[in-house]
């Protein structure tokens, strides 16, 4: 069938592009969000006025890209009902409620709390005010933990059974704690944290280049640079961590993550591929470059697997993922850059330990800076990565081994989709442009170092001007 | 057990409805203004309006979010069921709102304001014809084969009676946004809101009255169950009520009251609202699906009900104290940092 005749192909296409497009945004505002509250917390804590303006200054860049992230987040809670009507009826109980949630517990916290943020300055206590930035970050983080709740249950579900084409909970405690959640959480949370680290240290390291305000974005990229050096190699491990639970759980998905057709037995050492070139038809790599018996090391740290890894052939071409090219290449674009993030950090803290971060010698660290700006964007590209080797290697099920993803399709004309499709696609590649756009006059203008600072006393909520003066102007006599 | 499970039941279609309302009143004046800004004069008092929904534009449209959530939640089959047979409209919603929402920020930075005033004004009256269309789509009633499945065309939703509920919502949020501005704004910019209070309240109340007669000469349902006996006095009792609110808030707008115009509007909404729940009760899917047939599994209700049921006296409360914080005039011009 035609691909612009196909509805189920159509409804996954919009789905990634919408899922895509909207996971760029949430990302930096929740990663963010916790930088601001660090600073702000450092502005009460020291008064230095300069992390005020570190305040001010990063929460531009915060409300642009949470606009776009609340515009593009709404197609996605419709979208279910849409376009995945089937699905959304058969596990409504559960994964409506968990949306319900994210939208009662996070999005409302965060919205309620955000216009004191951003225009509360000297309407309201300082502190009232800090902590409306708290609730700001809480609601982002906590809508990160509700729906990847949500998808982690999408990828091992648990606490019911599907009977009849309904899946039917017993125990939504457990569904919520499914066998996924607590890693991929935290993966995703620590996957914010450093994209935004690396974008707000990239952003500080160009000012630094350009000689703009070198020592007050030294400040910035050294918070950066500290927090890193836990964040980096936590994710890695994290990232460890999740690629042994697939293994355990998503077999399918490791065999296409590794692009691995033949199974290796248990017992025996396995070669890792480090490049390849999979072809779905003749059910083998074309090409590839391994490393011999890596993957017990990578799996296990050991040499042996002491389980067997099943390889593609195990299953029916219906029974697993057809792009294996897309999830083995995605999956390691994701570890190089964790690996090429940590190591950043490794040479930033050496160069700080040798006082090159000092704000006279700073300058001079051209390639490392020039490194970091490099850095910005590879967050971002990680994240993608990431989902699509979650989302794509779950294929054919849109639930684990339960409900598959051509079930869960809403009855609609081709056509209708399509054109829902294309009209996403327009819009959303204005609304990059414009970001893009938007975010760079942003930067460009700078911070403002002379932002008058809010008193510590609550201030009157009337702006009020300074008394201009008049000089009097009567004749001299009259003035007697 | 049976009573138990129709109570919970109908304990989330009185929490939908109440999201419904809240989003409805309060979108509701954002995107009133919206629309009102097409009619803007210059660049200044667009500013105004803008800044007039910095603050709360977005905690307003999460209303709407959290409908969807708990309508995915609560009543699962209506949720895949209605988005289903509203495809095109929702998506106009969705489209016009993505626009409306992206110009606060993009408008701020830009030195060619037009490109993003036009986002802001035919994207917040694009939003509302949709909400528009899809309500009188839902209130008509959308074809299902007996399981709840949508079995209609994918122009159902288009028709004249939606298009009479389309416009006439577009009136009322026309009306709501300019009572909302006259809270907001003094001067000659609140002199005409004065007037196009006036001029949104009579194209409401033409467009009420002529829903209030379509309905039941059309609907055979709707007829069977106004006309029931002891009911048919509540239902002759909202049109007489809403008459005198309109005459009310026509009288507060003709002596310049500033905060009476908004709370006459508010009940009036109240009012449709309540009205328009009693003759959809107990469908969710008119005419077929009621709310028992479409619910979730009780577990599934109490389990919301312990996480969303309980938060929504406090989303209330700082919701309402957002609204003391930034109480007043607008004054100056600056509705993002
Ligand atoms: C800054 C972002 C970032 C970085 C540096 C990494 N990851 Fe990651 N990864 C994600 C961001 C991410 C993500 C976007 O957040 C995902 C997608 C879904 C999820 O829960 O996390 C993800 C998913 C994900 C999965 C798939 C889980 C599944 O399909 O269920 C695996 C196996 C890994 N990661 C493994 C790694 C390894 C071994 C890394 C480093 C060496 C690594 N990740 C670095
Ligand atoms: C956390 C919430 C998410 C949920 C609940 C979710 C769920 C889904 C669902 C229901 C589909 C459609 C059915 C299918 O094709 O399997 C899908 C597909 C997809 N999603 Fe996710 N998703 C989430 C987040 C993301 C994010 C953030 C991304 C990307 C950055 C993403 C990337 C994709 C892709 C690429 C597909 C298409 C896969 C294919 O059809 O081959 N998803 N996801
Ligand atoms: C891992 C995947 C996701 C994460 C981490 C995430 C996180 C967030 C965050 C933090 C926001 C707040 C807006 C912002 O800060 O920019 C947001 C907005 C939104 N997201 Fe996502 N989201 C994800 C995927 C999804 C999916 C699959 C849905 C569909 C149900 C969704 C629905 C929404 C909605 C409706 C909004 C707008 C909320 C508002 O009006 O405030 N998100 N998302």
């Amino acid at each position: 069938m035609a691909i612009w005749a196909d509805t189920v192909a159509l409804s996954r296409m919009q789905f990634a592009l919408t899922a895509i497009f909207h996971m760029l945004w949430p990302v930096l505002t929740t990663g963010m969000a916790i930088y601001l509250v660090v600073v702000e917390g450092l502005w009460l804590r020291t008064k230095n006025p300069d992390y005020y303006r570190h305040a001010r200054f990063w929460s531009k860049l915060y409300v642009l890209n949470f606009g776009i992230g609340v515009a593009s987040g709404l197609p996605m809670e419709f979208q279910f009902g849409t376009n995945w009507a089937p699905f959304s009826e058969a596990v409504g109980d559960f994964f409506g409620s968990i949306l319900g949630f994210e939208g009662a517990m996070a999005f409302m916290l965060e919205a309620g709390f955000l216009g004191i943020m951003l225009f509360g300055w000297g309407r309201v206590h300082p502190v009232i005010h800090y902590f409306s930035t708290i609730m700001v970050a809480f609601g982002a983080n906590l809508s990160t933990f509700w729906i990847l709740v949500a998808n982690s249950w999408l990828q091992t579900p648990a606490g019911g059974e599907l009977v009849n084409g309904k899946f039917i909970v017993d125990d939504y405690f457990q569904a919520i704690l499914n066998p996924f959640m607590f890693i991929s959480v935290s993966h995703m949370f620590f996957a914010t944290l450093e994209t935004s680290l690396f974008v707000i240290g990239g952003i500080s390291a160009w000012y630094i280049l350009n000689h703009r305000h070198p020592e007050f974005f030294a400040r910035s990229l050294k918070i950066a640079v500290a927090v890193a050096i836990a964040v980096t190699p936590l994710q890695i491990y994290i990232g460890h961590l999740s690629a042994e639970q697939v293994a355990h759980y998503q077999p399918t998905k490791l065999a296409a993550m590794e692009a691995k057709w033949e199974t290796s037995p248990a017992g025996q050492p396995a070669d890792w591929s480090l490049v390849a070139l999979p072809n779905n038809k003749l059910e083998r790599n074309d090409w590839e470059i391994s490393i011999p018996n890596g993957l017990g090391y990578i799996l296990e740290f050991k040499k042996n697997l002491s389980e067997p890894v099943l390889g593609l052939k195990e299953w029916q071409p219906d029974d697993r993922p057809e792009m294996v090219g897309l999830v083995y290449y995605s999956f390691r674009i994701m570890s190089g850059i964790g690996f090429f993030l940590a190591g950043l950090m490794g040479v930033s803290v050496i160069q700080w330990l040798r006082g090159k971060f000092a704000p006279e010698a700073i300058a001079h660290q051209k390639w490392l800076l020039r490194t970091w700006l490099l850095a910005a964007p590879l967050g971002y590209i990680a994240v993608e990565s990431g989902w699509i080797v979650r989302c794509v290697g779950r294929q054919p099920w849109v639930v684990y081994g339960q409900i598959r993803t051509a079930e869960g399709v809403s009855n609609l004309p081709a056509s209708e989709v399509l054109t829902s499709l294309l009209v996403f696609a327009a819009v959303y590649t204005t609304l990059f442009i414009c970001a893009l756009f938007f975010g760079s006059r942003i930067i460009r203008q700078g911070p403002n170092l002379e932002l008058p600072v809010p008193g510590i006393e609550n201030q009157p909520a009337v702006e009020t001007e300074p008394a201009k003066f008049i000089p009097d102007q009567r004749p001299i006599e009259a003035q007697q | 057990m049976e009573n138990l499970e129709h109570f919970l039941t109908q304990v989330w279609f009185v929490i939908l409805a109440l999201f419904l309302f809240l989003y409805v009143m309060l979108d509701g004046f954002d995107l009133g203004v919206g629309i009102l800004s097409l009619t803007s004069s210059d660049e200044e008092r667009r500013s105004i309006l803008m800044t007039s929904l910095g603050n709360v534009w977005d905690a307003n449209e999460t209303w709407l979010v959290l409908m969807g959530g708990a309508l995915f939640g609560a009543f699962p089959l209506a949720y895949g069921t209605i988005l289903n047979a509203l495809y095109i409209p929702i998506f106009g919603m969705i489209f016009g709102l993505i626009f409306r929402a992206v110009a606060f920020e993009f408008r701020e930075h830009s030195t060619n304001k037009v490109f993003w005033n036009l986002a802001f004004g035919v994207g917040s009256f694009t939003a509302a014809l949709f909400q528009g269309f899809a309500l009188g789509s839902v209130l008509e009633g959308i074809a299902v084969d007996e399981a709840g499945h949508f079995v209609g065309s994918i122009w159902d939703w288009l028709d004249w009676r939606s298009l009479l509920v389309a416009l006439t919502l577009i009136q009322g949020y026309v009306l709501i946004g300019s009572t909302y501005l006259i809270l907001k704004t003094d001067g000659e910019l609140q002199n005409t809101h004065y007037r196009t209070a006036k001029l949104a309240a009579i194209t409401t109340l033409i467009g009420a009255v002529l829903i209030t007669i379509v309905t039941p000469v059309v609907y055979e349902n709707a007829r069977a169950k106004l006309f029931h006996q002891p009911e048919v006095y509540i239902f002759a009792l909202i049109p007489a009520l809403g008459i005198v609110l309109v005459g009310l808030l026509l009288r507060s707008l003709n002596r310049k009251a500033e905060v009476t115009p908004l709370i006459w509007t508010i009940l009036l909404f109240l009012l449709t609202f309540v009205g328009l729940g009693l003759v959809v009760f107990p469908y969710i899917i008119p005419p077929d699906i009621t709310i028992y047939q479409a619910a979730a599994a009780p577990s599934a209700l109490v389990f919301m009900i312990i996480f969303i049921g309980f938060l929504i006296p406090i989303m209330l409360f700082y919701n309402i104290y957002n609204y003391i914080v930034f109480r007043g005039k607008v004054s100056g011009v600056h509705y993002t940092e």
